[in-house]
């Protein structure tokens, strides 16, 4: 397994935000967790990813257990893109590459080949604030993905996007991960969205957060998601989600 | 055009109104003084050029009072705002005493230093330094603070060191907010360096208003004030200028 929870529960101070969460990804999956708004979903990132420690509990990423080595094998992409506004695009997209110690120019060639391949060839000199709402987020996952590591923490990547061009980058982050598969955290609170990205679906219960469901989604990343999520398997999964999803939430 | 139009022109109304009531003598009979002492527009000006090589002279040195007193200020204050950043200790225990020293008057301060450092520049560096720091520190300090929380850890789980933390995000990001304390500091330097001047000096453009005053040099004085505010007004233009510069993202 590439990440493993066992009995993972946190608090800040008296207030408990999650509660003993177990959970086992392979390899190149994905995992979707869905959950009502403050469920800790955020907070279970930023453990994962080796920004705390949990309260109690191990979470391990690729065997190792300590939070530098999480640190060091998860990428976080966080809710907002967090683009920095003084730097070009192709200079946010290749942030972890200089941090790593590589030199611009180098780090700037290799974060242009990925422009190249997703679409956002010809924005590399632009500023963040030129750039729209699905194009930064774009930035923000290249950011991520740059990075190199084998997980992606990926919190709410779409939240702040319209719904039209919130399915569009659906599609491209499905494309993007069918061409680069990782093994990815997927936090959202959008149950369609998870299906779609997932390979599997944890449904989280309100405060404290413990799972209270896991699905399998029927079509994983499929290339046509018009026909993915309005095929009556995914529909079914869709609404034993959600049924989950309010029952959690009580 | 408009936004340099309508200040000149306005300029240009209270000037001529100024030279109306002056040269008919109005103003000097309502005071009851002589004419020489209430002077015209017109007076000052051919004072300005009459003097120009004795006003150039004192300008440079208070220029230069002014100038290495901001320098003085900028380099301590972001030290010290870089410091109170990053330990909160500092912070808490000397940014109430930061704030304190803004409630001595520097008029009371300034023959003190003079007793101490003598009728040179140090003096003069000392004070205008003095004034200058507060609003550096403060506005430096509020730029690092200014910081989200959440772009610090985006750059944590991007293998960003704590030295890569500050140049990439913290640094930056407090830019705009130290030009603004720059920019407050270049308005009260030409104070500083003429009190520093009228505590004990033997040249520069405080020293000669205060000659003057003995004197009855109106004209003189006025001219002089006029160039201590172009002085100040060309300042202010460099620091905007290079922080268009500097700060291109905005």
């Amino acid at each position: 397994m590439e990440l493993e929870l066992g009995g993972v529960a946190h608090s800040y101070g008296d207030l408990q935000t999650l509660a003993s969460i177990d959970l086992e990804v392979a390899p190149h999956s994905v995992i979707g967790l869905v959950g009502p708004s403050g469920c800790g979903k955020s907070t279970l990132l930023e453990l994962v990813c080796g920004l705390a420690d949990p309260t109690a509990g191990r979470i391990e990423l690729g065997g190792e257990a300590s939070a530098e080595q999480r640190l060091a094998r998860c990428a976080l992409m966080p809710q907002r893109d967090l683009l920095l506004p003084w730097y070009s695009a192709i200079d946010n997209a290749a942030l972890a590459l200089r941090n790593q110690g590589m030199r611009r120019e180098e780090a700037r060639a290799a974060a242009a080949a990925l422009f190249e391949r997703f679409g956002l060839a010809g924005f590399e000199r632009a500023w963040p604030a030129e750039l729209s709402g699905g194009m930064r987020q774009r930035v923000a996952f290249l950011r991520t993905l740059v990075a190199g590591k084998p997980v992606l923490a990926l919190d709410e990547p779409f939240a702040a996007l319209d719904a039209i061009t919130r399915a569009e980058m659906q599609e491209w982050l499905a494309a993007a991960l069918r061409a680069d598969p990782r093994t990815v955290v997927l936090v959202t609170h959008d149950v369609e969205e998870a299906l779609y990205l997932s390979d599997r679906v944890a449904v989280l219960s309100a405060r404290p957060g413990r799972i209270v469901a896991e699905l399998s989604a029927p079509a994983p990343r499929a290339e046509n998601r018009d026909a993915a999520v309005t095929d009556p398997a995914f529909v079914a999964a869709r609404e034993e989600a959600l049924r989950a999803l309010r029952e959690g939430s009580r | 055009m408009r936004r340099w139009l309508l200040p000149l022109a306005l300029i240009a109304l209270l000037i001529g109104l100024w030279q109306i009531a002056t040269s008919t003598g109005a103003v000097a009979d309502a005071l009851s003084l002589e004419d020489f002492l209430v002077p015209s527009p017109t007076e000052i000006a051919s004072s300005l050029w009459e003097n120009r090589s004795l006003l150039a002279e004192n300008a440079w040195v208070t220029l230069r009072e002014m100038l290495l007193g901001i320098f003085c200020a900028l380099a301590v204050g972001l030290g010290f705002a870089i410091l109170m950043h990053r330990w909160q200790v500092l912070r808490d225990a000397a940014y109430p005493l930061i704030v304190a020293s803004q409630t001595i008057p520097i008029v009371v301060i300034a023959p003190i230093l003079v007793v101490w450092f003598g009728y040179g520049i140090t003096p003069k560096i000392v004070i205008v330094a003095l004034i200058c720091f507060f609003p550096i520190t403060v506005n430096a300090l509020d730029g690092l603070r200014s910081v989200d929380p959440d772009a610090v850890k985006m750059m944590r789980s991007l293998d960003a060191s704590r030295w890569q933390r500050f140049w990439r995000v913290e640094a930056p990001a407090a830019l705009p907010s130290l030009f603004t304390g720059i920019k407050i500091a270049v308005v009260v330097a030409p104070i500083g360096a003429v009190f520093a001047e009228w505590a004990g000096s033997s040249s520069g453009l405080g020293h000669l208003i205060q000659s003057d005053t003995a004197n009855f040099q109106v004209a003189r004085q006025f001219a002089t004030v006029v160039v201590l505010a172009a002085m100040a007004l060309v300042l202010i233009g460099l620091t905007a200028l290079v922080e268009r510069r500097v700060v291109r993202w905005r």
